[in-house]
């Protein structure tokens, strides 16, 4: 488990972290949301020790990550492998070595038929046994991340940070690349911390999600709960604050975040209310394969209590919107 | 004419070989340090960076005619006599550790930052860091500046020729402008662009072969 507390953080005058407190339970995948500058990516590098912070205490499974014991950091950074927007392989070493190189910088002798077996599993494991001995440059984005995943299982982490991971590469890929970080997941339970931008990318396979502006954690829970009821801050995030609406009627916004988005409700309402309504918005999306979905309806004022009454007693979430 | 000219060839090869060899090493060291201690390094310090800079840059700027003539006494100490082949060689190698000093510094210093932090991630130390990453990222940048640094010998080792070096760019003033043997300029001329030209496809090669 990974634990936050009040973690502040400052570069000179620039308060990047302002008082962040989470955690992050094992075999979690768990998004880090926010805007370019939000402070999203120095906080990942504070927990695998990348950046050091003023105040606060950062726990992985009990141990603080501090740099005042270096020799204990170390030991905390081979738990924790570490994914880059830019994929960061060295350039001059082919997919193997890349592969290999982590376990060389902890003088794990990498001749051995076990190291060459398991370089060799991690990278028939993202799918590039037949380019073990390509140079990265002869390789597409999405391959070269695939690179630096092997690349960060081969000291056999429980943590793999992502830091932008696909910010760099087109959709397809990216859906890719995290079915591959799913696939990980499931299969070798390790955690997933993924610091992204990208909606795509927490709706895609984040189970929680922290979303962070100006270095401070605004909102932290389940995508679907996040994202379908969003706060201010959020929609503003999502571009989504103007919805056109009539003037005319009461605007009821209805939230689908859990089973009931697969129950024909509206139109159980209207027969069973015997009224009319008129549907003026609606957004379904899909989280982690679950579609979840918000829908605005429009109805004459006199069905008011009538209609509430009915939503509560089908538990679904309502807001009447003015 | 053939002899003479084989003997300043060999003469010309003699001293740039044994001054390229002496200068990568001895470069090497503070090309490291200005590495590591640079803002953008692994430990950075200005104090030291900013000295062993300016050291450098010092020793740059001196015209190659000047630092070889100022220092004969140590030229003396070092190869026993100040004038002659080998002598040459101790001027030759002091003027190219500023520059090769300066050429390894900007390659290692050219590579990608995220690699670095990658292998930090992984817990790699800074040693570590500096020769499997550093290092092994810039060889081939520092090979072209090898090249570079040969080539520009092959033109100081023509000056070294006042302090009786001897070599191909000596052999051309002395006999061909000098004496007016317009045949041993034209020869001596062909010689170096040969050379030039034949160390340059070299490098271009190797280049390509290790990047």
């Amino acid at each position: 488990m990974i634990k936050l507390e009040n973690v502040c953080k400052d570069f000179g005058d620039l308060k990047v972290l302002k008082d962040i407190t989470l955690e992050i339970a094992d075999h979690e995948i768990y998004g880090i949301i926010g805007q370019s500058g939000a402070g999203k990516s120095t906080l990942l590098r504070c927990i695998n020790g990348l950046e050091e912070y003023q105040s606060g205490h950062i726990y992985v499974d009990d141990v603080e990550v501090s740099a005042k014991d270096t020799k204990q950091l170390h030991l905390l950074q081979k738990k924790m492998g570490m994914i880059f927007q830019n994929f960061n392989l060295l350039e001059r070493l082919d997919v193997y070595d890349n592969v290999a190189l982590p376990m060389k910088f902890w003088g794990i002798n990498t001749h051995t038929p076990e190291a060459q077996a398991k370089i060799k599993e991690l990278i028939s494991l993202v799918g590039l046994q037949d380019k073990m001995h390509v140079r990265p440059k002869e390789l597409s984005g999405g391959q070269k991340q695939r690179v630096a995943i092997a690349r960060a299982l081969v000291l056999d982490p429980q943590i793999l940070l992502c830091d932008e991971a696909t910010s760099a590469l087109d959709p397809a890929i990216t859906r890719e690349i995290l079915a591959l970080l799913q696939e990980i997941n499931r299969n070798l339970g390790i955690t997933i911390i993924v610091v992204t931008h990208q909606m795509e990318v927490v709706k895609q396979i984040c189970e929680k999600v922290a979303f962070i502006k100006e270095g401070r954690v605004l909102a932290i829970g389940k995508p679907e709960e996040l994202f379908i009821r969003p706060t201010r801050d959020i929609k503003a995030f999502l571009h989504e604050d103007s919805e056109l609406l009539p003037d005319n009627g009461l605007n009821i916004q209805l939230f689908f975040t859990d089973e009931s988005s697969d129950e024909p409700v509206i139109s159980q309402m209207a027969r069973k209310l015997d009224i009319d309504f008129s549907i003026s918005w609606a957004k379904l999306e899909d989280f982690r394969s679950n579609v979840y979905g918000s829908l605005v309806i429009t109805i004459n004022e006199e069905d008011k209590d009538k209609v509430l009454d009915y939503l509560d007693s089908v538990n679904v979430l309502w807001e009447v919107l003015d | 004419m053939m002899d003479i000219i084989l003997n300043a060839s060999r003469q010309t090869l003699y001293m740039v070989f044994w001054s390229t060899l002496f200068s990568v090493i001895l470069g090497f060291i503070p090309a490291i340090i200005l590495t590591l201690t640079a803002p953008d390094g692994l430990r950075p310090n200005k104090i030291v960076y900013e000295t062993l800079s300016l050291l450098v840059n010092i020793f740059r700027s001196f015209p190659f005619i000047i630092l070889l003539v100022i220092i004969i006494p140590f030229t003396r100490l070092v190869a026993g006599k100040a004038i002659g082949t080998r002598a040459a060689i101790v001027p030759l190698t002091v003027s190219a550790i500023p520059y090769i000093a300066r050429i390894f510094e900007t390659s290692l210093r050219e590579t990608d930052p995220g690699v670095i932090e990658a292998a930090r991630s992984f817990g790699a130390s800074d040693l570590q860091i500096l020769f499997r990453v550093y290092i092994k990222e810039s060889i081939p940048r520092m090979l072209n500046g090898v090249i570079l640094l040969i080539i520009s010998l092959v033109g100081y080792s023509a000056m070294a020729g006042t302090v009786g070096g001897g070599g191909i760019g000596d052999l051309a003033i002395r006999y061909g402008y000098q004496q007016y043997k317009t045949e041993y300029l034209l020869v001596c001329s062909i010689i170096l662009i040969v050379f030039v030209q034949l160390v340059q496809m070299l490098g271009n090669y190797l280049y390509k072969r290790l990047s």
